[in-house]
């Protein structure tokens, strides 16, 4: 992007609900769409005298973010909370963690064109979420709001960037990255449309080479990775267009719009909430001991990040192939699967990108369900490579393979689509066209040289594409210019 | 039948055992007594009778069988801010009005594991806020003592019962006091355990670090007794205490010789009634007598106390009763939209005083003044505590009086929330530093009130305040209900 003298300073806080089994604070289930009310106890009803419990769980969950993104791991952090009115949030304050949280000062690297760029990270504490209000049509028509309070205390990460974004797009490839980081760690889905992971973005605009930050507004419940980079885009020229006219950013709080593409006020300065933080009287400080981190560390996977430099060195493949292989953990293993059967990395990048891809894309499947196992597809590779069938054929049975998950080998033995790679047999073939089309060989002979893809077409055509494409190639010539 | 009166919680529960009394005649009895002095005294609520009758009949069930628990068949009294499930729990609120908790605080639950019979509801301070009762949304209890006076506060309604014989004991809280200075007005022993002691799980919370359930009873087995019942570790709640409970039996009638009482020179100072000031010198000279040592120490932040907790404690309670909103259970009183049903509920729903607090605890956390009150109050409390930690390398209890006036007239401080709060000011440091504290009555005042002297322990050193509160009153002897209630 080019904002012609100014740049964005972007900061952003990502929400990740975890993958646990039970709540923040009480045992109930965290489970997404049952009735309405009935994960609740008196905990996360907020009822009076209950207390909160915390779940060690969403702890080691914290832990091994904070490791996976280079964090210090506090010995020692604290819960807050945080106060304000709604009827989503039962006891009119959220428990957070405010000062002291659990991981502090972290890093993540993106790459933008082969190049590294090292976003800061400032923090991570756990909290919990809020219900969720429920309204016949819609907020502003309704003359009622029903409250749901299953996701009442469902335990929440938040992970805060430092202002070390400058573009929307590094923005969106650091929401890739970590969201790629958070589904490796197994400790949240990722999935976006069901809010699972979700943003609100810190955004000013500076003229290059001002240290100073500008006046920030902040957009909130960003959850797409295209609504993103389009809000993010049209907040920075919008301050940027404010500033040349002579105008001030305005500290606020904005939304977007996805139909009209453009962001609007939510809230000013002045509404801003006054939280009221204050640590959390019914929870101990939380101590973590060495052995508690060392334990989260030894269980770690290999992350995101560090696959993609591994697959770079030992399979020597673009970055770009990698990025695609990597962004799923599942394609990555289906990946280095077949290279063990089939080691020719590049070939087997090429037709899982390809071929595999779009499969999947036309089956609505993922990579962890896909129905080619990685056996059948080196199979197949290695049948191609020894000549028993053309490239071609491979692609055009691609297909059939991936719906009845037969083996390659019998496949093309029961078709009959073993390629022909007897001279004397294509020499046959080659006759036969080159008797049935005078006219054209004459032409060719006379130099219209592009004729020859005629010919090989024929051969395909009559051999039903199983002539061995290189050899035909070379027969035809030595035949046409003898 | 008013001889059981006298009888401590281990005599009662021979005589059950025994089956010279059934639980249900001791519960009837215990009914009989409120209807006929209740009236006056204002103690109860609400009284659960066809509960308590139904427990009774379950006591004696067990009773036969030989399975009793520590507690059968021994009818109680309950201060209205413990979740009891089924029964409306109000904190003597307008807010919670029909509020019926689905679940039963951990006590609760323990007190039925041994067998207690449910008698009612006791009054109290409106969310335990309060020194006299008088803040109570329903009913202004009278000190059995003196009809006129309030019986102290927030747990007014336990103590006073107690001390009219409307319960065999009852359960109160205690958050600057709230025991421990009712206890004390009223003449009856009361407990405030070491923080985390007993947990709080369904305790309505007015100030979270500073809560504590605890007894009031008319003798010091007794407390001991619903000590062994509702002391322990609770998983549910963070801040209870992981800690095995000794038998606080146990310590009862040991000699105290060796034992050293300090006396902060900053609790005796003026303001302290000179009848109090006589009765606590005298006690100590028992204590002396019995062989104890009485050594000098010095609480040099003591003057911050009061102070501090009332940042703390309103700071607290502001986001605490925040969940009082109008939108779950309670009062709701309608309103065009959200914001407006909220306010008019909250208008409606708080007393005085609780607005006020909440009013207060909002103020020292908003931004821009949390570091001057919150923060500060936090570190003077951190102060206060060290207070105490130093104090303790010299004594091993400390004795104090538990308030430096007998009770006052109803009314006589109602609009002076000031002088109010100085009435808690011997007992707040204690909940401050999260220690155990036990009033135990000491005397009377020359218009026959009641006086309590505060013995303070070390953490978890329950048994040892015990102890000693148990050589006051077996030297003093004194009369335990006043004589009008005996006849």
């Amino acid at each position: 992007m080019d904002y012609r003298g100014f740049e964005g300073v972007i900061g952003l806080e990502v929400h990740a609900h975890l993958l646990t089994e039970s709540k923040l604070f009480c045992g109930c289930s965290t489970k997404f769409g049952a009735e309405p009310n009935s994960h609740t106890c008196p905990t996360c009803m907020g009822l009076p005298g209950a207390l909160p419990v915390l779940n060690k769980k969403v702890v080691d969950f914290a832990i091994r973010l904070g490791l996976a993104l280079n964090c210090t791991i506090n010995r020692r952090s604290i819960f807050a909370r945080k106060n304000y009115y709604y009827p989503d949030l039962p006891k009119g304050y959220q428990i957070s963690q405010y000062e002291e949280p659990i991981c502090e000062n972290g890093y993540l690297d993106i790459y933008i064109n082969e190049e590294k760029k090292r976003i800061r990270i400032k923090r991570i504490h756990m909290e919990e979420d809020a219900g969720k209000l429920v309204h016949e049509d819609t907020i502003e028509t309704s003359t009622y709001s029903l409250v749901d309070y299953n996701r009442s205390s469902v335990p929440l990460l938040e992970i805060v960037s430092e202002p070390d974004i400058r573009t929307p797009e590094e923005a969106v490839e650091y929401l890739k990255m970590l969201r790629d980081c958070l589904i490796y760690l197994e400790i949240c889905d990722g999935n976006m449309e069901e809010g699972s992971f979700r943003c609100d973005a810190n955004v000013s605009v500076r003229k290059i080479g001002d240290t100073e930050f500008g006046t920030r507004t902040e957009l909130k419940n960003l959850n797409s990775f295209k609504y993103i980079e389009k809000s993010l885009d049209y907040e920075i020229k919008r301050q940027i267009e404010l500033i040349k006219k002579g105008g001030e950013v305005v500290q606020e709080t904005r939304l977007y719009n996805v139909d009209e593409g453009v962001t609007y006020s939510m809230r000013g300065k002045e509404e801003a909430h006054d939280y009221r933080y204050f640590p959390e009287p019914d929870l101990l400080p939380l101590i973590i001991d060495d052995k508690w981190i060392e334990d989260i560390r030894k269980g770690l996977p290999e992350l995101p990040f560090e696959k993609i430099e591994r697959f770079l060195k030992e399979y020597n493949l673009p970055r770009y192939d990698v990025e695609i292989l990597v962004s799923d953990r599942s394609l990555a293993s289906y990946f280095e699967d077949t290279v063990m059967l089939f080691p020719e990395p590049k070939t087997v990048s090429n037709w899982i990108m390809t071929e595999l891809l779009r499969e999947l894309k036309a089956r609505n499947l993922e990579a962890k369900d896909a129905p080619i196992s990685p056996a059948n597809l080196a199979e197949l590779l290695t049948l191609i490579k020894d000549g028993t069938i053309s490239i071609k054929i491979g692609k055009e049975i691609f297909p059939e393979l991936c719906s009845t998950g037969a083996s390659p080998k019998r496949l093309v033995q029961d078709k009959g689509l073993i390629q022909i790679s007897d001279e004397s047999a294509i020499a046959q073939t080659i006759e036969q066209i080159l008797a049935r089309f005078p006219k054209e060989v004459a032409e060719f002979k006379a130099g219209k040289d592009k004729l020859l893809g005629f010919f090989v077409g024929q051969v395909m055509k009559e051999t039903k594409g199983k002539a061995n494409p290189k050899l035909l190639n070379e027969l035809l010539l030595k035949r046409l210019k003898a | 039948m008013e001889d059981l009166l006298k009888l401590n919680i281990i005599e009662l529960s021979d005589l059950l055992k025994k089956r010279e009394i059934t639980s249900v005649e001791l519960t009837n009895f215990y009914l009989e007594r409120i209807k006929k002095y209740d009236q006056y005294i204002q103690s109860y609520l609400m009284v659960t009778g066809e509960k308590a009758l139904d427990m009774a009949r379950e006591a004696n069930k067990r009773i036969e069988k030989g399975e009793a628990g520590r507690l059968e068949g021994i009818p109680l009294g309950i201060k209205d801010i413990l979740c009891t499930k089924g029964m409306e729990t109000t904190c003597a609120s307008r807010i919670l009005k029909g509020f019926i908790p689905p679940y039963d605080a951990t006590v609760i639950k323990r007190l039925h594991g041994d067998g207690y019979v449910h008698l009612g509801r006791l009054n109290m301070d409106e969310f335990a806020m309060g020194s006299s009762t008088e803040n109570s949304a329903y009913q202004v209890t009278k000190n059995p003592w003196a009809l006129d006076r309030i019986p102290g506060g927030s747990s007014g309604g336990s103590a006073a019962a107690t001390a009219a014989g409307l319960c065999v004991a009852s359960l109160g809280t205690d958050t600057g006091g709230s025991i421990r200075q009712p206890a004390g007005l009223c003449g009856v022993v009361g407990m405030k355990p070491t923080y985390g002691r007993v947990s709080r799980y369904g305790l309505v919370a007015f100030a979270s670090s500073l809560d504590q359930i605890g007894p009031l009873t008319r003798n010091v087995i007794d407390c001991a007794v619903v000590m062994n019942t509702i002391a322990g570790h609770d998983p549910l709640d963070s801040t209870s205490i992981p800690q095995p409970v000794p038998d606080y039996t146990e310590m009862l009638g040991r000699d105290i010789k060796g034992m050293r009482v300090g006396i902060p020179k900053e609790y005796f100072i003026q303001g302290i009634e000179p009848d109090v000031n006589q009765s606590v010198k005298e006690a100590l000279s028992i204590l002396e007598r019995n062989g104890a040592t009485i050594v000098d120490i010095s609480l040099p932040h003591t003057e911050y106390a009061v102070a501090t907790y009332y940042i703390i404690c309103t700071a607290e309670a502001s986001s605490n009763l925040a969940r009082y909103d109008g939108v779950k259970y309670g009062l709701r009183v309608e309103g065009k939209d959200i914001i407006e049903m909220y306010k008019r509920t909250r208008f409606a729903g708080f007393g005085k005083e609780v607005k006020r607090r909440i009013i207060l605890g909002t103020y020292v956390l908003s931004s821009g003044y949390y570091d001057a009150y919150y923060r500060k109050a936090g570190q003077v409390r951190t102060l206060i505590r060290r207070d105490f930690e130093e104090a303790f390398r010299t004594c091993d209890v400390i004795a104090t009086p538990v308030s430096p006036t007998t009770a006052f007239k109803v009314g006589e401080k109602a609009d002076d929330p000031l002088q109010m709060y100085l009435s808690d000011i011997f007992t707040i440091p204690v909940n401050l530093a999260g220690l155990p504290a036990i009033s135990v009555p000491c005397g009377l005042d020359s218009s026959s009130l009641p006086i309590g002297l505060q013995i303070i322990g070390q953490p978890l050193d329950e048994a040892r305040i015990l102890q000693v509160a148990y050589v006051i009153e077996q030297e003093k002897k004194l009369k335990k209900i006043p004589d009008r209630y005996l006849t």
